[in-house]
């Protein structure tokens, strides 16, 4: 039953590579919302059978994730008044490297974990490291606070997408709080961003620097 | 009862959001947490697990180590609440909206943090304190308080989102073991035998960075400084007291499930070495601090490693961490908000231009220095007898090396904590900034004495009541040999 969902997995992972490769901001936002409605289609081909609440969770996720966050992040660049240009300590052939690489080690990697058997040939699991690998790259490399914010929601990507495996154990209740807590979250740091970028007329974070021993 | 305890101070947080006048909103917090109080005073009174205090089908559940924290985090803010309307009186100039209300939407998540019984639900109340406290950093809206506000809900938010991740690999570890998953503590804690251990083990290590994030320990503490240091005093006490709370029970949660699944020495021994490693950071940081918030945010580091060292060492000490987590949050709010006290006084939190406090605000300058005796642990105050406690178990246990190490960690923080402490206390108070016209009254000082005043009970006396409560607390810990 995990197998019809590669095709989808194999995009949501070349949207990775594209969210370190692109210098635009905009660019990221959008290829991190493709990667959030992928996402949100996934438990349609996970479960066996689709009742209301798989449906609901499903408009829930797509919503959130792939509308709501990424129009309010390219409202918080327009507000901000950015410049839509992606700043990197590691440049983009090397971040793009990083996550080959990282990508190719969560595959060996996955092969090697103890899965249940009807999980071990699914690229799901190694899906899911290498997007939270990419999330990290991406909150550690990257210097406009908006680009961490974008980090933090590959990381959670790559989270749901382990979840995915345990759709029964995480009842609706629980996924929908974990997707409130996500937009808020993002909604939150969102109105920071605007206060760095007023405070400090940039958004980048290397002028977080003044409090240190 | 269970949705009352949550209900009641998100009612409250609205009510105050809707109150139009900054003058009279901050008095809304006393009353809410008088209040709150009330309501936990009648579901610890019920016995035993309290199935009154549940709800939710078993996904809320207040048992005997929820008992304890959530007694004590009321009784936290009640204590700042106290505090606040005298604090924002002073700070009348800013608008205090958001700043009430939220302190109050703080009170709610951290008491479904404790009642609840399922790892999802509980994950989604820590991130709720995480969201619902950053505005309260941030209420002094300067560049510095910005940065630390940043820097709190980044690491808070990826540190919290591995806690997600491995609440994700603990659900599967039943996945593996052929069982039906499940992420309700008591059905974890019953099949823990038969779950997956590798998947058991990288979930308690997940789980472990990732509350460890929240907890403050060290090396995934740096938010910690900043967030402190730039925070109102008592917003810093919410957060050494109670948020670090909640994530300490959120690990103590998890260890529960390894214990159940005979796979405590593993957990045991991380525990152990990240406390020494929290303990040892925070007092080398702790050394020379010319910033007196900051050096109470290393304090807090510290504690933190003592409190996961007390539950690592096992026995005893678990008892001891689970005192001295109240010991060490009392003694907190002590500190904090004198601190806050003498950084108005003064308008710095820098020993070069505070001096002589105990000459400009007395009451606040002595509750400071006994603060900071009761914090390190001397006699007769209540951190003393339970890091005793601790001690005594490590020794009785055979762990002399991390019994030595703690008691040599113990005695640099006495001395780096002590010098930036007697700077600020001692000496010739400088000239008076014009326009800083501070001075201790009974708003700003009566809450703290009441705090300094339970630190001095529990190290003389401890109610037969609280005794049998964290034995039985600590019982659902203990490693069965």
């Amino acid at each position: 039953m995990f197998q019809i969902l590669d095709p989808l997995l194999i995009v949501a992972l070349a949207l990775n590579f594209v969210t370190l490769g692109v210098s635009r901001i905009r660019g990221v936002i959008n290829a991190v919302a493709l990667q959030g409605i992928l996402l949100g289609i996934l438990p349609l081909f996970v479960h066996p059978d689709i009742g209301f609440r798989v449906i609901l969770l499903v408009g829930v996720t797509i919503g959130l994730k792939g509308f709501v966050i990424p129009r309010f992040l390219v409202h918080a660049l327009r507000e901000a008044t950015i410049e839509d240009e992606v700043k990197a300590v590691v440049n983009f052939m090397g971040s793009l490297l990083l996550g080959a690489v990282g990508t190719g080690l969560a595959m060996v990697f996955s092969d090697t974990l103890p899965l249940a058997e009807q999980h071990k040939h699914s690229l799901l699991v190694p899906a899911s490291l290498s997007t939270v690998w990419t999330g990290f790259l991406m909150l550690t490399t990257r210097k406009r606070a908006i680009m961490q914010v974008l980090g933090y929601l590959l990381l959670e990507n790559g989270i749901f997408m382990f979840g995915l495996l345990l759709l029964e154990a995480t009842p609706f209740l629980v996924e929908v709080g974990i997707l409130l807590d996500l937009f808020t979250g993002v909604f939150v740091m969102g109105i920071i961003i605007h206060h760095i970028s007023r405070e400090f007329a940039s958004t980048s974070t290397e002028h977080l620097t003044e409090l240190k021993e | 009862m269970a949705y009352w305890l949550i209900a009641f101070p998100l009612v409250m947080a609205a009510v105050t959001f809707a109150l139009p006048s900054n003058r009279w909103r901050p008095w809304l917090l006393p009353l809410g947490a008088l209040g709150h109080l009330g309501l936990v005073g009648v579901a610890l009174s019920q016995p035993g697990d309290a199935p009154a205090v549940s709800g939710l089908s078993g996904w809320l559940l207040l048992d005997a180590l929820g008992k304890v924290v959530l007694g004590f985090i009321s009784v936290i803010f009640f204590l700042c609440s106290l505090y606040a309307p005298g604090y924002l009186a002073i700070r009348s100039d800013r608008p205090n909206r958001i700043f009430c209300a939220n302190l109050l939407a703080v009170l709610a998540s951290m008491t479904l943090v404790v009642l609840s019984h399922h790892l999802g639900l509980m994950w989604v109340a820590m991130e709720a304190t995480t969201l619902a406290t950053a505005p309260l950093l941030y209420f002094n809206r300067n560049a510095r308080s910005l940065e630390a506000t940043w820097k709190y809900l980044l690491i808070g938010s990826v540190g919290i989102a591995l806690a997600l991740f491995g609440s994700f690999f603990l659900a599967y570890s039943s996945v593996k073991a052929g069982l039906e998953s499940t992420l309700l503590f008591d059905q974890l804690i019953t099949e823990a035998p038969k779950l997956s251990q590798p998947w058991l083990h990288a979930a308690f290590v997940l789980l472990f960075i990732g509350y460890g994030t929240k907890m403050g320990l060290a090396p995934m503490h740096t938010w910690k400084p900043d967030a402190y240091g730039e925070a109102p005093g008592i917003v810093g006490t919410l957060l050494a007291a109670g948020v670090t709370s909640c994530a300490f029970l959120a690990i103590l949660r998890v260890y529960q499930i390894c214990r159940a699944g005979a796979d405590a020495e593993f957990a045991r021994e991380i525990m152990i070495f990240m406390g020494l490693l929290s303990m040892a950071i925070g007092a080398v940081f702790m050394v020379r601090q010319r910033d007196f918030k900051r050096m109470l945010a290393y304090s807090s580091v510290e504690h933190m490693g003592i409190l996961v060292i007390g539950i690592g060492i096992g026995g005893l000490a678990v008892y001891g961490a689970l005192l001295h987590l109240i010991n060490n949050g009392l003694t907190k709010g002590v500190l904090f908000l004198s601190a806050g006290n003498i950084h108005r006084a003064y308008g710095s939190k820098f020993t070069d231009d505070v001096r002589g406090a105990i000459q400009r605000v007395p009451l606040s300058g002595a509750l400071f220095l006994a603060g900071f005796l009761a914090i390190t642990g001397s006699p007769p105050f209540g951190p003393f007898v339970s890091e005793f406690t601790i001690l005594n178990a490590a020794i009785a246990s055979g762990r002399y090396f991390a019994g030595g190490l703690l008691l040599l960690l113990l005695g640099i923080v006495f001395i780096g904590m002590g010098a930036t402490v007697l700077a600020v206390v001692q000496g010739t108070p400088p000239e008076q900034e014009e326009g800083n016209s501070y001075h201790d009254n009974a708003s700003t000082c009566v809450p703290i004495l009441l705090f300094m005043a339970l630190v001095l009970l529990l190290g003389v006396y401890i109610p037969p009541s609280l005794e049998s409560l964290l034995r039985e607390a600590a019982a659902l810990l203990e490693v069965k040999r």
